[in-house]
């Protein structure tokens, strides 16, 4: 019986199906608010409302069919329990560990993500971070830029913040082998890199060297790149005795999630120069970083942005008003993990 | 081989690398000219002793050192580029030149892409972000894909070469400028360097330094590369009209530049300094461990083949 409509609708988008969004998605600020928009749905704007958020789904959202879920708004059990009529969770992410997949499939609702949309520009800071990292190139720019010129060749090496590691030839440990893993493996293996993996099961159609432990993985490369998802599993797997073995000469390079790696350790073996470097994109507390890493020059330090580019943004906008659509049609979606139709 | 090749004294004109200074002690007489403050008296002294010059990037042999020099019989320079030596005059009094090729061609590409990484996606700038207790404030900016754009290269040698193949593993689609096309090559050839950097989204200059190449990426090729575009410089600063270069940056007629060489090195023009769309490096792309490691082996590798009348390794007159 509501009438809860978004500000200038005409009368025909009364029928149109709705949309329930959490909070605005970053995208509405970078790209305009209709960057989301189509013809065969629309938006019920949760944060447009003076209501919290339960009393406000249990007031205009009783009929709502579908979620968006933007810049992580979680979908718990409450949330689904306020909304009935749900059989769609759309999140813009490729994560999925803020929302309750179980009490989806319970629940007979479909999931869909962002599918790999992101998988390059994910793939491709893992590589700039990596470079980074074995050239000094942050570091050095800082040091350009810090002293207005770069330090005279001095006797002995001619750079004073130590010279640079050479990529070709090392061995690169990905961890988790799927489109952003494969992807990162692609790109070394034209640096010369030699790859190899760790993954929950072997990829039989893969030719790199399987490890079934990622220990084995990390005392057999030279270069650990983490590139799975966050799961029960997978939180802290990359301990104490993961990065013994990845030794005095490894680096670790993070583009999967924080608590993938136990940070207080991985800081530890940074500091006392157990392990070599690392470039993180993600950390277990974000936005605060172990400010022992701030004082490093061995470590490249990225605010989580690896999926921040226009390109992505705009395909995944096209993606997700994409499988929207496909849903209200009932057609196929394009990217979807739990599939209770 | 001379049992007393100790005896030959070799002038090393810049300072390298101790490993190297230490490499070409164990079988020669070295000299450190930087260690002089009068060079020229040095010279006067030492002259009718100095057999053979050992140089880098940073400096090399002109005429007028190569005229002070009766006895010099080899060039050795610890680096693949030679503009800093004459070599015609070489040529012509029968100096041989050695040159590093090869042993830093993968290090040179691989910091050529890590530049473009570190521009396009504002790596330094995100890293300074967090440093600096931004990311406590609000998100990140958005940056730019790398995969799947054009990349121009000027320039396709050995280093060019390689660069593209990395590209390419990013699907960027490679075009190219070079003084003549190259046969067997899956990428597009354009003869004018203006119509590359039209065509392209980040230019990789990557040739080496001549009296023709000197400020080829002039104004009019910044231009075409536009308000978007990117470039990147491995090559030789000179190569690049760098006040053109200043004030295209200043003015946004050109998107960004990653940048490891400059026409006055040490000397970087300090309008750069505040530009977060350009990423600075003081001449590093072949230092690593390894690769200066093997440069070294090289130079030291030349000058006992020459003076051991057996064949240069890496010969260039």
């Amino acid at each position: 019986m509501e009438a809860y409509h978004g500000h200038g609708k005409e009368k025909e988008s009364q029928d149109l199906p709705r949309v329930l969004l959490f909070k605005p998605p970053p995208d509405f600020h970078l790209f305009g608010d209709e960057c989301f928009s189509s013809n065969k749905f629309k938006f019920l704007k949760a944060w447009e409302s003076p209501l919290p958020l339960d009393q406000f789904l249990k007031t205009h959202a009783q009929s709502v069919e579908a979620i968006l879920s933007s810049g992580g708004a979680p979908v718990t059990a409450e949330t689904l329990r306020l909304m009935p009529a749900v059989r769609l969770v759309m999140t813009t992410s490729a994560g999925l560990n803020h929302v309750d997949i179980a009490e989806c499939r319970r629940r007979g609702i479909t999931v869909a993500n962002a599918g790999n949309v992101f998988s390059e520009d994910v793939a491709d800071l893992a590589v700039g971070l990596l470079i980074d990292l074995l050239r000094n190139i942050s570091a050095s720019d800082r040091f350009v830029k810090q002293w207005l010129r770069p330090r005279q060749a001095a006797e002995g090496d001619c750079y004073s913040l130590g010279i640079g590691s050479k990529l070709g030839g090392k061995r690169v440990g990905i961890v988790g082998l799927g489109s952003i893993g494969s992807l990162v493996a692609k790109r070394l293996d034209a640096f010369g890199c030699s790859i190899s993996y760790n993954s929950r099961t072997k990829k039989p159609s893969v030719s790199y060297p399987f490890y079934s432990n990622v220990c084995e993985l990390a005392a057999n490369c030279d270069i650990l790149i983490i590139c799975c998802g966050l799961t029960a599993e997978t939180h802290h797997m990359i301990n104490k005795q993961v990065l013994s073995a990845l030794g005095k000469e490894g680096v670790v390079i993070n583009i999967g999630r924080g608590p993938i790696i136990d940070e207080q350790e991985l800081v530890r073996c940074l500091v006392q120069g157990e392990i070599k470097g690392a470039g993180l994109d993600v950390f277990e507390n974000e936005p605060d970083v172990p400010k022992e890493l701030l004082a490093l020059d061995n470590v490249v330090l990225s605010p989580h942005c690896a999926v921040f580019t226009w390109e992505t943004f705009k395909d995944r906008q096209k993606l997700v008003v994409e499988n929207l659509e496909a849903f209200f049609s009932n057609k196929p979606l394009l990217t979807k993990i739990v599939d209770n139709d | 081989m001379d049992n007393n090749s100790n005896n030959i004294i070799v002038l090393m004109v810049c300072p390298v690398s101790n490993y190297l200074e230490q490499e070409i002690e164990k079988s020669f007489k070295v000299f450190k000219l930087w260690h002089f403050e009068d060079k020229e008296q040095f010279i006067n002294t030492h002259k009718d002793s100095i057999q053979a010059v050992v140089g880098s990037a940073a400096a090399g042999a002109d005429a007028e050192l190569i005229e002070s020099l009766p006895k010099l019989e080899i060039v050795a320079t610890c680096s693949v580029g030679l503009d800093k030596i004459d070599l015609a005059r070489c040529k012509e009094k029968g100096i041989r030149v050695a040159n590093t090729p090869d042993v830093l061609t993968d290090d040179v590409a691989d910091l050529a892409i890590g530049l473009i990484l570190a521009v396009l996606r504002r790596i330094c700038e995100s890293d300074r972000y967090v440093r600096s207790g931004e990311w406590k404030k609000g998100e990140f900016k958005m940056t730019t894909k790398f995969t799947g754009k054009s990349v121009g290269i000027l320039g396709m040698g050995r280093i060019g070469t390689v660069i593209a193949k990395r590209a390419e593993a990013f699907d960027c689609i490679i075009g190219y400028n070079s003084r003549t096309e190259k046969p067997n090559l899956n990428y597009k050839y354009y003869p004018n360097l203006i119509d590359l950097a039209s065509n392209c989204q980040i230019l990789v200059v990557a040739c080496s330094l001549t009296e023709e190449t000197q400020h080829i990426v002039n104004r009019q090729v910044i231009n075409a590369l536009g308000p978007k575009g990117v470039l990147i410089n491995i090559g030789r600063g000179l190569l690049v009209d760098e006040h053109e270069l200043v004030s295209a940056l200043l003015q946004g007629r050109l998107g960004g530049a990653g940048l490891d060489v400059f026409e006055h090195e040490p000397d970087v023009p300090e309008e750069l300094i505040g530009l977060e769309n350009v990423v600075l490096l003081p001449h590093v792309a072949s230092a690593t461990v390894e690769t200066r490691k093997a440069m070294a082996d090289l130079v030291v590798g030349n000058l006992q083949a020459h003076f051991g009348k057996k064949p240069l390794l890496t010969p260039v007159v």
